[in-house]
């Protein structure tokens, strides 16, 4: 029982991780047809800059405050984003699309290195934040209150962002503008800022995400690489511009994640991409998404 | 959009014919006038642009943007290590034929799947199942010897050259170069021969309008499929080359990142060109070659390289090379 119920904590807390990335891939490819390469970076450029915000400030401010410099790192990637949209992004819309595809490689590339140019080639950490929770009984099963703390800040997420994309009218527009580029312009839409919005608010998740799994994996380099990829088997199992998908993806992956480390672990990550292969090959579209 | 012409025209003029002759003399006195390190350098290009040409047939005959060709250079490099380390198996021309077997297999087996869709989805799904192997190369390691990757010892070539014990850098710089810019010809040749037949303007004509090529009478479906598994063949093969040169094979060619690099590579020649991704993939190994050797931050400079050449230069080395010639000719 309490091992049952530890397997299902850990596939939350993955599922958490991999929703914060995966929506925002997903957000970005819904309203701009961008697969955006270079997400994974943002991601970990949320884990780095949270972990060297919270590395300056450890001494001086009291533990409970540098949760609140997590942020940082959502903060820093959503800059990024903000930059890289109009400098990079922009001059290629109305190229084919395989040029933005390799735009955004290029974007990896350059921004695995900046990184490793900043922080240098060793992990950065902030564990402070994990032991100061230590560890709580979840119906019997001890465990780390940290965890739960990532898995609260997912649901939020997806409940936060749920809200802002089906309640606000910036929602309105970003959906408008996702259906049908041309006639939201038309309509009086300002489509270069949306897209700089969407864009904006797709890398504030994917760091929000970086941020908030640094105190238990760290701030390494290629973490970027290694979590695009289980962002993209998220958001193809989902469907590409869903954020339900995202969700439902993110929580099978999870699932089958925590069950492949415990019964399949040779094959764990093979068995996750045929699932992508095979929901692509009957569906592909994804669960959730618009053919 | 404006669409550059193919610039392959049937017919061989005396000029290309010239320029061509120059260009594959000048490939075969590399390793008298050039340094052993020089000659190595443009032998890993030669393998690479093998690939590129496979990857070209995709990208820019048939239109499908593949992100998973390290799927197909990979089973190239592994069937040979795994030759060797079962089987004892020393001799290269083995090892050739097994490569474009066994890569051709496995895109005959992803390509079904794959040439259903296009546009993003058919990237992605290459993409996806690339990683497939790349999981099961690093999760396997009893067989394929996990991130550390499985040694390939020097082959023998046509049954007694070269072998075990021979002087490695002797025997590449020389006779394995020689083996590898034969190859690299015959690869380039058959090539030509596909693009320019029949089977390859349909492929074109696909690729530019597909409602259209339908409705002329070709089977889409069936001459993507076609085009998948010669591409995947072409790749093994510059796999199965690439591994002696290398000496190890490791996760690292399965793993999507180099995927990346072939389009890099393709795209930095200009894939509207027949030779463009041959251009492209010399350029580029030498790029690489010379950034790591100088600076710990060679991603770097390959990213920032990859960034300007996409803003500026979309139609690569070749196609702006042909570009300025012609401004310059129009001058006149």
């Amino acid at each position: 029982m309490d091992t049952l119920l530890t397997q299902i904590l850990n596939s939350l807390f993955y599922a958490s991780i991999l929703f914060l990335i995966a929506s925002g891939l997903s957000l970005v490819y819904g309203v701009m047809r961008i697969v955006n390469m270079a997400h994974g970076n943002l991601y970990a450029i949320g884990a780095y800059v949270a972990a060297w915000t919270i590395g300056l400030a450890s001494t001086e401010l009291h533990v409970s405050l540098l949760f609140v410099l997590l942020v940082t790192g959502a903060l820093a990637a959503a800059l990024a984003g903000a930059l890289i949209e109009p400098a990079f992004l922009r001059p290629l819309y109305r190229r084919a699309e395989e040029y933005q595809l390799l735009m955004t490689f290029g974007l990896l590339l350059v921004l695995e290195d900046v990184m490793r140019l900043l922080w240098g080639p060793h992990p950065l950490t902030a564990s402070a934040l994990s032991d100061a929770l230590g560890s709580i009984s979840v119906l019997g099963a001890t465990y780390p209150a940290y965890n739960i703390f990532v898995i609260v800040i997912g649901a939020l997420a997806a409940v936060g962002l749920g809200a802002f994309v089906y309640r606000t009218r910036f929602g309105v527009m970003l959906r408008a503008t996702s259906q049908d580029m041309r006639m939201a312009s038309a309509l009086g839409i300002n489509v270069k800022r949306v897209y700089v919005q969407a864009f904006t608010l797709g890398c504030l998740m994917a760091g929000l995400g970086g941020a908030v799994v640094m105190p238990i994996s760290g701030a390494v380099l290629g973490m970027g690489v290694d979590a695009l990829i289980l962002a993209f088997v998220v958001v193809v199992i989902g469907g590409l511009g869903s954020l339900e998908g995202a969700l439902v993806g993110a929580l099978i992956v999870g699932f089958v994640r925590t069950l492949g480390i415990t019964y399949f672990a040779e094959v764990e990550l093979a068995v996750l991409y045929l699932i992508a292969a095979v929901v692509l090959f009957v569906r592909p579209a994804g669960l959730f998404g618009r053919a | 959009m404006t669409e550059l012409a193919l610039t392959s025209p049937r017919v061989l003029s005396s000029r290309r014919v010239l320029s061509g002759a120059l260009a594959v003399g000048a490939l075969a006195a590399i390793p008298t006038i050039a340094s052993p390190f020089q000659t190595i350098t443009i032998c890993y290009g030669l393998v690479f642009a093998i690939a590129a040409l496979g990857f070209n047939l995709l990208l820019g005959y048939t239109g499908l943007l593949s992100f998973g060709h390290s799927a197909y250079f990979g089973t190239g490099a592994y069937v040979v290590a795994l030759l060797v380390k079962y089987l004892g198996v020393a001799s290269m021309e083995l090892f050739v034929v097994a490569g474009i077997l066994g890569s051709a297999a496995v895109a005959a087996l992803f390509g079904v799947v794959c040439v259903r869709y296009t546009r993003i989805f058919f990237g992605i799904l290459t993409l996806a199942l690339s990683q497939v192997l790349w999981s099961l190369a690093l999760k396997l390691f009893w067989v394929t010897g996990g991130s550390d990757g499985l040694r390939v010892p020097t082959p023998t070539l046509l049954g007694g050259l070269g072998g075990p014990g021979a002087d490695k850098v002797e025997f590449i710089a020389h006779r394995y170069y020689y083996y590898v810019l034969i190859l690299f010809l015959v690869a380039t040749a058959g090539m030509w021969v596909i693009v320019n037949s029949p089977f390859g303007k349909a492929l074109q004509a696909i690729r530019d309008n597909e409602t259209r090529a339908e409705f002329v009478g070709v089977q889409v479906w069936k001459y993507r499929w076609i085009a998948f598994v010669i591409s995947g063949a072409f790749t093994g093969l510059a796999g199965a080359l690439w591994v002696p040169l290398n000496g190890l094979t490791t996760p690292d060619i399965l793993y999507w990142p180099f995927s990346g690099r072939i389009v890099f590579f393709t795209v930095l020649g200009g894939f509207r060109t027949f030779i463009g991704p041959i251009v492209g993939a010399i350029a580029y190994n030498y790029l690489e070659t010379y950034a790591v050797g100088f600076t710990v931050y060679w991603q770097l400079v390959l990213g920032i390289v990859l960034v300007l050449l996409v803003l500026t230069m979309p139609t690569g080395l070749v196609g702006t090379a042909m570009q300025l010639v012609e401004r310059v000719r129009r001058g006149r």
